[in-house]
């Protein structure tokens, strides 16, 4: 009878531990966002929707996001994807959201073409949907777009690289992200213009996915150091990708041959500028989208005006081994700008 | 728990029936869902509502389907690691056959795929006798890149008709729902009666509990252990065709965690993972805990990281009841 009793007990005191946990939570969140609910309708509440909650990129936006809510008197809500690619997240986050009531929502889609199909019902719903770094495919599908324009930043990447090497012939390698990702595109193409070259030209010898993984990028480019050892311009897909080449090079004692390219602008990837490891990056500007995003909806919450098109939120070149007609700033301004 | 009830009296009935009903294993499940929809229908006014309660259903639709095949295998003392991605690659398949214009077809063809897919773990469970959990993770890499390869890791859009039909919504009053809600009920309305009105489900009970006792029994476990996993993937596919209905685009990267959220749901559904106890109803109400939860918290204005904060707490409150369950009734 004892156990029993101690069974019983255990188990209505389990239930009534998830349910503080689920006040608790609730609570957190209540007093952190401020304002109470039924106040005067001057609280406009925002969706944010990353891809993901661990990478220091998204960190960085949430967190701008926050306070220029904070500053404008809204509300956030910051919700993520469980993985790099999660869709059906982000669809169920996007049908939280507007049942919730915000009044617009802010989104790195992991699918450019999955999530269409919510987008249009939010947007039918009268929630303005904005999309943050990534694009949707077709881009009018949201309302308006705040992004690094990723073709341009590859350009200015490729142009580094190609100048940097100077009259040397090219034998490059490209570390990717992931196939098919609306950016990866971008800034793949981007840098073959840049560069001054095209796709399948027998300047490129070597190509491998990383989904701008360090450890993925690290064994794609022992890989690739094995197949073609005369490499000397590498093109990376972010500034992880970078590092992780940069081990497999250092470990084939090549670190003098090669010149590295990255894009970002993450406060590790600035460092790794500055001490040698990537020759330069060109810096995005998250938190720019974040703010932007923010300021559209609280205008739209005001006074109903939306926000439209694709607005580039700007790259900028970081090197301490400038080139002539590339603008660009050493590291020391990107230390003071970088994110993450 | 052998308790005679000879020669008590009628008061000791009444109280041996109250203990029975707090004994009964879906009482916390039940009690905590239940707990957690009067909580956030105080704390946010935008929660109780019939629009709000139906997307919780759809949005617990695929896992939800799936979960019934994981409770079945976790019944056996298996686990499915790989079941996410036989659907996945149900979607891929379902989607790239009916680009031949043939939707029916494809449908066919999905299933024939999860059901040969539910073989060969079975077959490895069985005849090999390999540790489910190592099967599984070994498909589950296998499935989830060739998955990747046959799509050329692009997505497929899939136009309206029969494979998007269980995304069809419809009302009942004021309440909108979609087919894939029925279609995920009606799964498990099948596999609840088969485990508890059928000698199908007494053997897979037992096949869980005590693999000797039930061969000495002479109940054919590797049969039933078998036909387990071929049900799995029959659910499988049942649930890929629920994933084009809820979201009309087949997606190799879709779902990756699906094993882990079934997981999650049987267990917070009070099925032992040590196996031969549990039922699908618990897993029905574990799956709409994390779905109410999910909702509730969104509304509750709490950020993504807590919510999954809130979810681990609970499946460890499940675990660490159903060990102290197994601790007495042993």
């Amino acid at each position: 009878m004892f156990n029993r009793n101690k069974a019983r007990s255990l188990r209505i005191g389990a239930v009534l531990l998830a349910g503080s946990v689920a006040f608790t939570l609730a609570g957190c969140s209540g007093s952190s966002s401020g304002g109470s609910s039924g106040g005067s309708g001057g609280n406009v509440k925002v969706g944010l929707i990353t891809k993901t909650d661990s990478n220091p990129y998204f960190v960085k936006l949430r967190e701008a996001a926050q306070a220029e809510a904070d500053k404008k008197g809204a509300t956030l809500v910051a919700l993520a994807g469980a993985f790099d690619g999660d869709n059906e997240g982000q669809v169920a986050a996007i049908e939280n959201l507007v049942s919730q009531g915000v009044k617009g929502i802010l989104i790195t889609p992991n699918s450019s073409s999955g999530i269409l199909t919510a987008i249009k019902s939010a947007r039918d719903a009268g929630v303005v949907v904005i999309a943050l770094d990534t694009a949707t495919d077709p881009e009018d599908a949201v309302d308006a777009t705040y992004a690094t324009d990723n073709k341009a930043a590859g350009v200015t990447q490729g142009k580094w690289v190609k100048a940097t090497l100077g009259s040397t012939a090219p034998a490059l390698v490209m570390l990717d992200g992931t196939p098919g990702g609306t950016v990866d595109t971008f800034r793949h193409d981007g840098f073959l213009e840049g560069f001054g070259t095209t796709e399948g030209s027998s300047e490129i010898v070597g190509q491998e996915n990383t989904n701008g993984d360090q450890t993925k990028a690290q064994t794609a480019m022992e890989n690739l150091l094995q197949r073609a050892p005369g490499v000397n311009a590498l093109y990376t897909i972010n500034e992880p990708a970078a590092a992780g080449a940069y081990e497999a090079i250092k470990a084939a004692g090549k670190t003098d041959q090669v010149t590295i390219g990255s894009i970002d602008g993450s406060c590790t990837g600035v460092a790794n500028v500055k001490s040698g490891i990537i020759g330069a990056t060109v810096m995005q500007f998250p938190a720019k989208m974040a703010e932007q995003g923010v300021d559209a909806v609280v205008t739209y919450a005001a006074d109903g005006t939306k926000p439209s098109g694709f607005n580039d939120t700007g790259s900028q070149l970081i090197t301490d081994k400038p080139v002539t007609g590339l603008d660009s700033k050493d590291t020391t301004w990107g230390a003071e700008n970088c994110w993450g | 728990m052998t308790s005679t009830t000879a020669g008590l009296t009628g008061r000791d009935l009444s109280r041996a029936r109250v203990s029975r009903i707090l004994r009964e294993p879906l009482l916390g499940p039940l009690a905590a869902l239940i707990v957690a929809i009067i909580i956030f229908s105080v704390i946010s006014q935008t929660f109780l509502n019939p629009y709000n309660l139906s997307l919780i259903l759809q949005q617990s639709v695929v896992v939800g389907i799936l979960a019934v095949g994981q409770t079945l295998i976790i019944l056996t003392s298996g686990i499915d690691l790989s079941i996410g991605s036989v659907a996945v690659l149900g979607t891929i398949v379902m989607a790239q056959v009916s680009g031949g214009g043939n939707p029916i077809l494809a449908l066919g063809a999905t299933f024939v795929v999860c059901v040969v897919l539910g073989a060969v773990n079975g077959g490895l469970v069985t005849l090999l006798r390999l540790p489910p959990f190592i099967v599984t993770l070994g498909t589950f890499t296998a499935i989830q890149a060739a998955t990747r390869l046959l799509a050329g890791s692009q997505t497929y859009q899939v136009p309206d008709g029969v494979l998007t039909f269980l995304g069809t919504s419809f009302r009942i009053g004021t309440f909108a729902t979609t087919y894939g809600v029925v279609a995920m009920l009606f799964v498990y309305l099948i596999v609840w009666y088969a485990l508890s009105q059928t000698a199908w489900g007494k053997h897979v009970y037992a096949v869980g509990g005590n693999v000797t006792a039930s061969k000495l029994s002479g109940i054919k476990s590797n049969r039933t252990l078998f036909s387990v996993y071929l049900v799995t993937g029959v659910i499988a596919a049942i649930a890929a065709w629920a994933a084009l209905g809820r979201i009309p685009n087949a997606d190799p990267n879709a779902y990756q965690n699906a094993n882990l959220e079934t997981i999650t749901a049987v267990v917070i559904g009070g099925t032992s993972l040590f196996g031969g106890r549990g039922s699908v109803i618990g897993t029905l109400i574990g799956t709409l805990i994390v779905g109410v939860l999910r909702n509730g918290l969104t509304q509750a204005g709490v950020d993504s990281l807590y919510q999954n904060i809130a979810t681990g707490i609970l499946v460890i409150v499940a675990v660490t009841v159903d060990q102290f369950a197994r601790r007495r009734s042993a």
